[in-house]
């Protein structure tokens, strides 16, 4: 017990040891630098295992072989990659704006990494352990928007302004129902702090965690939470901001080099905090999903949720062709925002329906889950009915292509 | 309902993903480099020279006629005619090429030069890995590089080769034999120009075999 | 003595963005550097332990004024200011709105009880607990109302965004959907 414990404790001994042995006016700063570096050293190795296992994946799926040259099958492909993006030339084109075309991956870059704060990785694993936690991740995340701006307008490029132009109006309309399922959480644990919603999913009853990805509630606003996010983070298919076919790479065509690797960069930092956050929210952040499990280390569980997260994203990209515009948008308003307000609604009524209520355990908590799942299920199939209709699927028949 | 198709989708991935570490047959990538698929019959690169027996000089199908030369849309062909004369198959005294050279870089792989040709002296090869690190020089081909033996034609191409030897045989059998006659004529008449060689017969013969061979396997891209 | 070096960055950075705000010459930049004014007003607010008035602050005024006024800026037509004097007739009546401002803010900061009762009273400690129990008691009318209101306002604008169609077939279906029919 006592070594799984110290192998859950690790990193947060060895951060106590080294800051111990920083002079005294220092061990503040040190520690700051500390969770910093770690975050960044961490996430940035993760992107490049992410890349190759991205290519890889996506070639399984369409049963190729994937990268397979550099290092034993393929593992030294993102180092390949790095040198190239290193060593390309940086090319900005002569009548951008070159002060803000400069500042833009910075900006971006920055902006993404500053989410990591609030994110526990493990316990008593976060830089930050903000009272507003929640809050603080999508205040920050609102500044992206203003990053791919910037990368946009200051390329003088028509498609970089249209990509900008996209990916602000999908970032909005998906911003919204990103909070609003994040809130039915909020709403149940009573809390903003990230460690403290994981806290309050990392109890037991009969050896199964509260997640709250097992309650009807937590099950659809998951489900709108990882749709809204993957909106948020320009992933396919909502990677209209970058449709190759329309306007080639959207708000980062004029960058080129090492700008671009942080543009690459920034995405899929992205990607892994709000997935991070997924996690938080709903999928019991560092906690095991049973109790007899729970010698695992914490850290070990974030990660693990976070690779499958990642190949979720990946598997998604690799089945899903990309939406329309109208498309996107029609799905945005017209359908994630009463969904999340129903999630929100449910999530009401099952925090009304406490055991006082329905009555004890065993059927009291089949009632309340069975009328939750009802509330959400119910206006799901009427909105479905209603969006489908005049939508329906039929053959083409194309003569000249016969 | 609504969803059913992504599920659907996913669940098609999802095969595929699994199923391609399981079932070899789903992978249709080759390996390049280790892997090579035997090339088509019909593939073709870049020209090279046939000769017939050992020595490059002395068996070069080549009489420097130069219609490839002429006949080369994009002019990659440069050929010097010799001063002197060496005997060809049929032991007629032709002039050879002195200089031939090919600029690969120029080429355009059409074939033109291979099926104008009248003495089956140029034909089109299968390497393909010919990347060099100089443009100039290096993929500027000599006579001496462009030159190779039939029995390399036979290889590459065998089904071409097993028809244009034919076909070269019964010539050379077929001049032989007029030879004959007209040493017979000539000591029975005693006298008169020597008979009309067989050129007009052959270049006809050569303008066709490439016909004939699309007959037989198929266009040939 | 009040003043800690975090307080001096986040000021200089904020007064920095604003009078970048009001020098720079294309708009653009104008509404980027407005931007980091705010982003540093919301950074000052957590400095000063107002944890959520920061926040809000950024959410609202970066995520989203920011974006909109650059937005209007992208789809009006020219981006570039026009050269002016700095005295002209428009520039002086702004430095008096501006003084007036100033003015009243000053007096309310001046005669509220606050400035006498010296910088030794602690900041009382908020929690997100607290402020989410006073919204919903305390001032649950006013946030109704502001809800109602903004409702209203978002119907204003759908029903303003709304293009009238002739009938009620929507306009997407009314294209042939036949490729031969268009040939």
């Amino acid at each position: 017990m006592i070594s799984a414990r110290s192998a859950d404790q690790v990193f947060v001994a060895l951060d106590h040891w080294i800051v111990g042995h920083v002079p005294a006016p220092f061990q503040t700063l040190a520690s700051i630098v500390i969770a910093v570096a770690m975050i960044i050293v961490v996430f940035a190795a993760l992107f490049a295992l992410t890349t190759v296992f991205e290519r890889k994946g996506l070639g399984r799926m369409q049963n190729r072989y994937g990268p397979n040259r550099v290092g034993p099958w393929g593992t030294f492909q993102p180092l390949a990659d790095a040198v190239k993006s290193l060593t390309k030339e940086d090319v900005v084109p002569h009548r951008a704006d070159h002060v803000v075309h400069y500042l833009a991956p910075l900006v971006l870059v920055g902006v993404v990494f500053l989410s990591y704060a609030v994110l526990p990785v493990g316990r008593n694993m976060i830089a930050v352990d903000l009272d507003t936690g929640v809050l603080y991740f999508f205040a920050v995340g609102a500044a992206t928007e203003l990053a791919v701006f910037m990368a946009g307008w200051s390329s003088h490029n028509k498609y970089s302004l249209l990509g900008a132009m996209r990916a602000i109006a999908q970032m909005i309309s998906y911003e919204i129902p990103l909070i609003l399922s994040s809130v039915a959480v909020i709403m149940i644990a009573g809390t903003l702090s990230t460690v403290k919603i994981v806290e309050e999913q990392a109890r037991y009853t009969a050896g199964i965690a509260h997640w709250n990805v097992i309650t009807p509630w937590g099950l659809a606003g998951f489900i709108l939470f990882m749709i809204a996010a993957t909106a948020e983070t320009n992933r396919s298919p909502f990677d209209l901001p970058e449709g190759e076919s329309e306007i080639i790479a959207g708000y980062f065509i004029e960058y080129s080099g090492f700008k671009f690797a942080l543009f690459f960069l920034a995405e899929y930092i992205e990607m892994f905090a709000v997935s991070g956050l997924a996690i938080t929210l709903f999928l019991g952040g560092w906690s095991s999903p049973v109790s007899f499990l729970a010698w695992i280390p914490s850290w070990l569980w974030f990660f693990g949720k976070l690779l499958a997260m990642i190949f979720g994203f990946i598997w998604v990209r690799g089945t899903m062709p990309r939406l329309r515009m109208d498309q996107l948008m029609n799905f945005a308003w017209k359908f994630m925002l009463p969904m999340t307000l129903i999630v929100i609604l449910s999530a009401g009524i099952w925090r009304f329906l406490s055991p006082a209520v329905v009555g004890p355990r065993p059927l009291g908590g089949v009632i309340r889950w069975l009328v939750c799942a009802l509330v959400i299920f119910a206006p799901y199939i009427l909105l479905a009915r209603k969006l489908e209709r005049g939508h329906s699927m039929e053959k083409r028949t194309y003569r000249f292509a016969e | 309902m609504l969803g059913e198709g992504i599920i659907q989708g996913l669940v098609e991935t999802a095969r595929n993903f699994f199923g391609s570490y399981v079932e070899k047959d789903r992978l249709t990538t080759v390996q390049y480099p280790e892997e090579r698929l035997p090339l088509p019959e019909a593939s073709r690169v870049f020209p090279f020279l046939l000769y017939d027996g050992k020595d490059p000089d002395a068996g070069l199908r080549c009489v420097a006629c130069q219609i490839c030369e002429k006949e080369c849309p994009p002019r990659c062909i440069h050929i010097e005619k010799s001063k002197d004369k060496k005997p060809d198959f049929v032991g007629k005294m032709q002039v050879y090429p002195a200089v031939f050279d090919i600029d690969v870089s120029v080429c355009m792989s059409c074939q033109i030069c291979v099926e104008v040709c009248p003495f089956d002296a140029i034909r089109m090869d299968k390497v393909f890995e010919l990347s060099t690190d100089n443009r100039f020089r290096k993929l500027l081909y000599t006579k001496k590089e462009l030159s190779k033996p039939n029995e390399y034609y036979q290889k590459i191409h065998p089904l071409e080769a097993a028809e244009t030897d034919e076909r070269r045989a019964k010539e050379a059998e077929e001049a032989k034999a007029k030879a004959a006659a007209a040493e017979a004529a000539a000591k029975a008449k005693a006298a008169a120009a020597a008979a009309t060689p067989p050129v007009g017969e052959a270049s006809g013969n050569g303008a066709a075999a490439p016909a004939k061979l699309a007959e037989t396997k198929g266009s040939p891209q | 003595m009040g003043m800690t070096v975090s307080f001096l960055i986040l000021a200089i950075l904020t007064l920095a963005g604003g009078v970048a705000a009001m020098t720079l010459r294309r708009l653009v930049h104008c509404a980027l550097a407005l931007a980091v004014s705010f982003a540093g007003l919301a950074a000052l607010y957590v400095n000063l332990g107002a944890e959520f008035a920061g926040l809000a602050q950024l959410l609202v005024y970066v995520g989203a004024i920011a974006i909109l006024i650059v937005f209007a800026i992208l789809l009006t037509h020219s981006s570039e200011t026009e050269l002016q004097k700095v005295f002209s007739p428009a520039g002086i009546a702004g430095a008096l709105l501006a003084l007036a401002v100033f003015a009243v803010l000053a007096w309310a900061v001046v005669s509220s009880g606050a400035a006498h009762s010296a910088a030794s009273v602690a900041a009382p400690q908020t929690s997100m607990r607290e402020i989410g129990f006073a919204l919903m008691q305390r001032y649950v009318l006013p946030l109704e109302v502001i809800a109602l209101m903004l409702t209203a306002a978002m119907i204003g604008a759908v029903i303003l965004a709304v293009r009238p169609t002739s009938g009620s077939e929507p306009a997407e279906t009314q294209a042939p959907r036949n490729p031969e029919l268009r040939a």
